[in-house]
């Protein structure tokens, strides 16, 4: 299924700062009722991701940190089970996880003396258990798992959904009979940077030859795929040639229906008429 | 000079004397006594006679060419004759880039002084461009092809005014008038007369940096003379013998003649409509006047002169072929004669054939002179391509004036293969991804490899960036991107880091200007790809379509100054703006290197064995091959050029004097980049002239002023002379060069002597070859030269500037909108490989034996012998390294398995590991020489069956396949004895380190791993579903939470009963994922045991009920122990976080979690031991103080049990399932 331009910008008007947790989800799949969970969720992170991303230094000035903690210390000692941290972030419109991230970083400073280490910091918030204040770990924990866009439980959903549809995309090219090379087997063979698959018999999609395809178990909204283009999609060009097929997953599609979506976000299929007749998929859960 | 033209006229001496006399300066045995008499008095002008020759023809046929006629050399006071014509106020000035002929000063200085005169006109200031009157100046180019000149000068000068004026609305709709884009204009001059009369002022295009003053091609030089005023005062009358008086005689017998003539009725086979009436098939607007032959003025005149000029031509006497070819395609296509009576009025009618009288009267004169010449011309003409020829056949002045050389024309044109487009190269692309040179190995640290990734991609990114925009009006290079550039160029520091960049920069350059046209273009006279084969017309008229507006308009008039078209301008303007001096040298060194290597390439050698027509098939894989390493050594060598003189290279004038002198002792110095002269000697005696010199030639055409009067240049350029005039079209002979071959070289070397750089004087000093040019030759009998190695498609590429004469042909003939009038470019399409070279090393009488062999088959065979052998050496090594070193990669790991377990945990120095391992394993690398022979062996007859005609004899079939047998494990063998034992060195030192990486952090991580059943069809849910059901449980149970929210019991089963098939069906399962499910799935127990889920239903179920707890547990015990293939963090339940969840719920429940402790137990999942020490643990944290003695009583509890728990007991407890709370309440 493939979202229209006019479609994916309500669904965008809608989640202009909103809170990233479960309520603000299901109101979501409320508001609309025929788009999918990974769908609107995707939509719904990188929006949060995107608007994150611009307001992300107010929230680390020292000040506002310090201010932060000491909100903290005081909801606490009120009363240690309310969701202090939780309505903390949600207040001051910050993710909660990377809220009990700051919060952590601040807390073991003033009780460890020495910086801790971010590795230390990422297991911690892993694993709360291991957060020497038991009050602290609770909130650390409710946050997190309140996050629908942060946090290390995130992280992992977004990876395994980015290492399923790598497997789906294989069964489809397996199933098409089309023969490819993987990322593993490319790197065997010395590439640094390496597409998902390089098809060792190029294919044609509506007019386009396809050289080599990229999952991407994002929605593809334009300025993901701008990043994307930039960070990767040059340099498999500059190695393997020409084209590409890159794929929004936002879900489980079918090679079929791709290429309505390649005119609609025409950031990038524009961009470079001749070397990408590149097609975006952005396909949408069964 | 006019002396000689005189008595040639007055018949004197012959034609074939005086070329003789021109051409060889010594002898004169053959001529009869009187001619050698007459010339021998005239010998110190011998060398001027060319330039006279030229000049005087040029001169004459200004009149009729008043646009400009392509004149390399005026003869002083030439113009004298045409004062003040009435040409319009300078053009010129603003077409200085496209003009064909630059304002020669012999314009100026006809018209100003006799001290204008100097050698070096071209670098005077051109006061006759400001003058602006002299129509000699105007350019011809794309834009202003020569008719429209004259056109316009008809318009501004003659009274009666052509139809196409301002006064007429121009007719949008007419296509003659507004022919298709890509079809030559006829020039907007006709409606905007004004348009380019504003002169540039001259001082500031003199000011243009040199690449412009290369736009003008440079005229000759006429010597200076000894005896200036002479000709000065009486331009053609001068220097006549006494004997003029019997010219006058003869030239009154002519008149007469003539005039008997003009009484006669035209003949019968030239339909030419009435004067003045336009052609039919001609737009309105371009009428001119039609040829008579009958209305010729005086034949035997132009006949003479035409004779003497075509033999100068034939004996390349002139410094460009093709130049001339232009002067009589314009004479031939001459539109009208500017009235001679209102620009000479001094002319009196009684003097007509003595050379006081304008050689070329009327136009027909023109069109008679100019068929003269090409019918001596022939062979050249029917060597063009197919639409010039095509063009030739269908003129109707041919028609008129010479049937016969039409018929020859058309038969030409009918047998001709030689189709010629010339399409712009195709869109970048990268050069791939080359893992032998671009990887870490070849760098001396990460760093610096890194950066070179990185540079390659700014490099990149650069080129797109160029690829976008360079066609934008008003987007610079150097500010759009320059300092893009530089910063890019200065983080190579490293000296290695320039020559892999160099590196890329040198294939990317080669892969893009040079690599032939993308899939379509198809090789000349090759069949037609599978594309075309398809039978999609409508396919190959949008390739054309698309060809057509692509295809540059013009390359800039017959003699355009050396450019970088295209893609090549990025690559120009890359070096300019990065202006390193270390890239520069870099760069240099590469080209050179390359240029020799392709230089050097044996090209296979023509055997001009076959007789039937296989022989020519199977030369279009040599062409090919040839075209490639042609053309892609002209573009390394212009570059080469480019990068080499730049330093040298201004806008300033060349100095002159003493500065001169120093400047030339300093240089002289200097060795040069490439020893081209070397090369060059060595390419003639090798007779690979063809090769070798068009490549020299793009060197030399970035020369700077200095460089041709150093030494070491000068040898080049007089060896170059004497090769230009050695290369006489008409002397075909066994061995000798082809006919095409020596067409090239004549184009190029042509092109080359009209360069600004290249002194003008230099072609006509220097002294003839002494006699024949004759290098003594070492090489086989058949050298390059001789193989038919160029095409008109080669030609085409090489020399751009040759399709000018089709353009001028197209635009004249009114049809150039419909027959593509202009050039496209299409070049062959091989990237392969540029050797297959026969191995070198086989020695002994096996190896003549062989060559004896292959010397009575035809090539072809031993071409497919060669490319078997290749090929399967190649293969065999991949194959050698799939099998027998993967096989010794495997002893090496478990080799290394070995030394890891007896070693233990100090595991060993790394190198010194893998010194064992190859210590161990390199002897059995001998085995790859036995291999590979038995691969060899194995392969080759099938291949070479297989690529043989069926109906080979056996017993050649056999040979055949021995030698190739032999070569391919010749070829094999040599590789493998020297790369072996690196090649397994190198493989094993990489499994090594994989090996010890992956032994490093996580060993447990390495534990087996199941898939899933075969039955499974991956119907399982996906992990990231579940986490995601799982983590909004969490979050539910977490809180906070609005009151109506929970999880029903059904679900929370439904969810794990899930989970089991996700873990069962392992398709999607990556190790983070599990990993997450089961910290999840154990967070999702603690909250079980603390009864902390909230459950949907009425109020008084707001808790889970015992028995779903349990029945939930158990499920969640099962999955641990089943189905999880990775550790799960079971003490996590014993967190003092989890445990501490406990504390909140009130009344607090215990019993579950002692069940899941003794559960967990009884499953093995965890020790007892491992229990208590985490039990001991929470002793230590903080707790309420109740709390802390419930805890307590657990844990005793929990001891106290006896280490094996009897079924019964677990009956017992689930009878009594509040004895935890009784417990807690105790």
């Amino acid at each position: 299924m493939i979202l229209t331009k006019a479609q994916y910008e309500e669904i965008a008007q809608c989640l202009v700062s909103v809170p990233p947790t479960r309520q603000s989800l299901r109101k979501l799949k409320q508001r609309f009722p025929s788009q999918s969970q990974a769908t609107l969720l995707s939509i719904f992170s990188q929006e949060y991701q995107k608007h994150i991303k611009r307001t992300h230094a107010k929230h680390h000035t020292s000040e506002a940190i310090e201010s932060y903690y000491q909100r903290y210390l005081n909801g606490v000692v009120k009363n240690g089970a309310a969701p202090v941290l939780l309505d903390l972030a949600n207040e001051v419109d910050y993710a909660p996880s990377l809220m009990a991230r700051l919060i952590l970083e601040r807390f073991l400073q003033e009780h460890e003396e020495t910086a801790p280490s971010k590795s230390v910091i990422n297991s911690m918030l892993r694993d709360p258990s291991q957060i020497p204040d038991g009050v602290l770990a609770n909130q650390v924990y409710q946050c997190i798992v309140n996050d629908c866009c942060y946090g290390p439980l995130v992280d992992c959903i977004k990876h395994a959904i980015g290492h399923e549809h790598e497997v789906l995309l294989r069964d489809l090219l397996l199933e098409k009979n089309l023969s490819f090379l993987d990322e593993d087997q490319l790197r065997a063979k010395g590439y640094d940077k390496t597409p998902d698959f390089i098809l060792q018999v190029p294919v044609a999609v509506e007019g386009h030859i396809i050289h080599w395809i990229e999952s991407k178990a994002s929605f593809g909204d334009e300025c993901s795929h701008h990043a994307y283009l930039h960070d990767q999609f040059w340099s498999y060009w500059n190695r393997d040639g020409i084209s590409q097929c890159c794929s929004g997953w936002c879900g489980t599609p079918g090679l079929s229906n791709s290429s309505a979506s390649a005119s609609q976000s025409a950031g990038i299929t524009g961009v470079r008429k001749h070397f990408l007749p590149g097609i975006l998929m952005k396909c949408v859960c069964k | 000079m006019a002396a000689v033209l005189e008595s040639l006229l007055r018949e004197e001496v012959s034609v074939a004397a005086v070329v003789r006399w021109i051409a060889h300066s010594t002898r004169g045995s053959e001529d009869n006594p009187g001619e050698a008499a007459a010339l021998s008095s005239l010998r110190p002008l011998r060398k001027e006679f060319v330039p006279f020759l030229l000049n005087f023809l040029r001169e004459q046929s200004s009149r009729v060419l008043p646009q400009g006629p392509p004149t390399p050399a005026k003869a002083p006071g030439a113009s004298a004759a045409l004062p003040g014509r009435p040409g319009g106020p300078s053009r010129g000035s603003r077409g200085a880039r496209s003009q064909l002929f630059p304002p020669t000063e012999a314009a100026s200085t006809a018209a100003e002084a006799p001290l204008a005169r100097r050698g070096g006109r071209r670098r005077g200031p051109g006061p006759a461009r400001e003058r602006g009157g002299r129509g000699l100046e105007e350019g011809v180019s794309g834009e202003n092809l020569p008719g429209a000149g004259g056109r316009r000068l008809r318009g501004s000068g003659s009274p009666s005014r052509p139809s196409l004026t301002l006064s007429d609305p121009p007719n949008l709709s007419n296509l003659e008038e507004f022919p298709p884009v890509g079809s030559v204009p006829p020039g907007p001059a006709g409606t905007k007369p004004s348009r380019r009369i504003n002169p540039t002022p001259v001082s500031e295009e003199r000011s243009l940096s040199k690449p412009k003053t290369c736009f003008t091609s440079p005229p000759i030089s006429c010597v200076p003379s000894s005896q200036p005023s002479a000709l000065d005062t009486s331009p053609w009358g001068l220097g006549l013998p006494p004997g003029c008086r019997s010219l006058q005689e003869e030239r009154e017998m002519l008149r007469k003649e003539r005039s008997k003539q003009l009484q006669q009725s035209p003949t019968p086979t030239c339909p030419t409509p009435e004067l003045g009436s336009p052609l039919p098939s001609r737009a309105g607007s371009l009428t001119d006047e039609p040829a008579d032959p009958a209305r010729v003025s005086s034949r035997q005149r132009l006949e003479l002169v035409a004779l003497v000029y075509s033999s100068c031509i034939a004996e390349n006497l002139v410094p460009n072929l093709f130049l001339e070819l232009f002067f009589v395609f314009q004479l031939l296509t001459a539109r009208r004669m500017v009235t001679a009576k209102d620009s000479d009025p001094e002319l009196s009618p009684g003097v007509l054939d003595s050379l006081e009288s304008p050689l070329f009267q009327s136009i027909h004169d023109c069109v008679f002179f100019a068929v003269q010449v090409l019918e001596c011309h022939f062979q050249v003409l029917s060597n063009l391509d197919k639409g010039t020829l095509k063009l030739l056949a269908e003129n109707e002045r041919l028609l008129c004036f010479s049937p016969a050389l039409q018929g020859r024309l058309r038969a030409a044109y009918e047998g001709s293969v030689a189709k010629v487009s010339l399409a712009m190269p195709p869109s970048a692309q990268a050069v791939s991804f080359q893992p032998e040179t671009d990887n870490r190995a070849n760098f001396s640290s990460d760093r610096a490899f890194h950066t070179f990734k990185k540079q390659r991609d700014v490099f990149y990114e650069v080129l797109r960036e160029w690829e976008d925009h360079h066609e934008e009006p008003g987007w610079d290079f150097e500010k759009g991107l320059g300092s893009r550039i530089r910063a890019m160029m200065g983080q190579l520091s490293a000296a290695c880091s320039h020559s892999h960049f160099v590196r890329l920069f040198q294939k990317q350059l080669l892969q893009m200007c040079q690599s032939p046209g993308g899939a379509g273009g198809t090789v000349l006279g090759e069949a037609p790809d599978v594309l075309s084969m398809l039978g999609a017309d409508k396919l190959g008229r949008l390739w054309r379509l698309q060809e057509r507006l692509m295809a540059p308009q013009s390359s800039g008039g017959p003699c355009p100054p050396p450019t970088f078209p295209g893609c090549q301008g990025f690559f120009r303007d890359f070096i300019l703006s990065a202006s390193s001096f270390q890239f520069n040298q870099h760069l240099m060194d590469s080209l050179s290197l390359k240029i020799r290597e392709l230089n050097g390439l044996a090209l296979p050698q023509h055997e001009p064995s076959d007789e039937d027509g296989e022989s020519d098939v199977d030369w279009q894989g040599e062409r090919r091959q040839f075209a490639v390493v042609l053309l892609s050594l002209r573009l390394l060598a212009k570059f080469l050029g480019f990068v080499a003189f730049l330093p040298y290279r201004g806008p300033e004038p060349p100095p002159t004097g003493e500065l001169q002198d120093s400047i030339l002792a300093l240089r002289s110095q200097v060795p040069p980049v490439l020893d081209v002269r070397t090369l060059l000697q060595r390419g003639l005696q090798a007779r690979r002239a063809v090769l070798t010199v068009p490549w020299l030639v793009e060197f030399l055409s970035f020369a700077d002023h200095v460089v041709p009067l150093l030494d070491y240049y000068r040898d080049i350029f007089i060896l170059l002379l004497r090769l230009h005039r050695s290369l006489v079209l008409s002397q075909e002979s066994e061995g000798k060069m082809c006919f095409l071959n020596k067409l090239l070289l004549l184009a190029v070397l042509g092109w080359l002597f009209q360069i600004p750089t290249v002194p003008e004087d230099l072609f006509f000093l220097e002294e003839g070859p002494s006699d024949a040019f004759e290098v003594d030759t070492v090489a086989p009998e058949h050298g390059l030269d001789a193989a038919p190695v160029v095409d008109q498609q080669l030609l085409y590429t090489c020399c751009p500037y040759i399709g000018e004469l089709r353009k001028l042909l197209a635009w004249v003939s009114g049809s150039s909108g419909r027959s593509g009038g202009f050039m496209r470019k299409i070049t062959p399409t091989t990237t392969t490989g540029l050797g297959a070279q026969p191995s070198q090393t086989s020695q002994g009488l096996q190896a003549r034996l062989a060559q004896a062999f292959f010397h009575n088959q035809p090539p072809s065979l031993r071409r497919t012998v060669e490319f078997v052998a290749e090929r399967i050496g190649s293969n065999c090594v991949k194959h050698i390294k799939a099998t027998l070193v993967a096989d010794l990669v495997r002893q090496a790991e478990s080799l290394l398995q070995e030394q890891l377990v007896t070693q233990g945990e100090e595991g060993g120095d790394p190198a010194q590991l893998l010194e064992i391992l190859c210590s161990q394993l390199c002897p059995h690398g001998a085995q790859a020489l036995a291999l590979g022979r038995e691969f060899c062996q194995r392969k080759s007859p099938g291949a070479v069956q297989a690529l043989l005609p069926e109906e080979t004899p056996a017993a050649v079939l056999s040979s055949a396949e021995n030698i190739a047998v032999g070569l391919a494990t010749e070829k094999a063998c040599a590789w493998l004895s020297a790369n072996i034992t690196a090649l397994i060195r190198r493989e094993v030192k990489a499994a090594v380190s994989r090996t010890l990486r992956a032994q490093g952090p996580e060993p447990a991580a390495r534990g087996e791993r199941r898939g899933c059943s075969r039955a499974c069809e991956h119907h399982a849910p996906l992990p990231s579903h579940l986490i995601s059901e799982i983590k909004d449980v969490l979050s539910l149970a977490v809180g906070p939470r609005d009151p109506d929210e929970g999880v029903s019991p059904e679900h929370l089963e439904q969810l794990l009963g899930q989970l089991g098939q996700t873990l069962r069906c392992r398709q999607f399962l990556c190790p983070p994922a599990e990993q997450h499910l089961a910290k999840c799935s154990v967070e999702l127990a603690s909250l079980l045991v603390a009864d902390q889920i909230p459950i949907l239903g009425p109020p008084a179920q707001y808790r889970l009920e015992r028995g779903q707890a349990r029945r939930l547990l158990h499920m969640l015990l099962s999955l641990w122990k089943e189905d999880f293939q990775g550790p799960v963090p079971l003490q996590l339940l014993l967190s003092p976080r989890n445990v501490g969840l406990l504390a909140d719920t009130r009344p607090r429940e215990w019993d579950l979690l002692l069940f899941l402790l003794r559960e967990l137990v009884e499953k093995g999942l965890m020790g007892r031991m491992e229990i208590e020490a985490c039990l001991g643990s929470l002793h230590q944290a903080q707790w309420p103080g109740d709390f802390a003695e419930e805890l307590a009583t657990l844990s005793n509890l929990f001891l106290a049990e006896p280490p094996l728990p009897e079924p019964q007991l677990r009956a017992c407890e689930l009878v009594q399932p509040n004895r935890g709370t009784v417990l807690a309440q105790s």
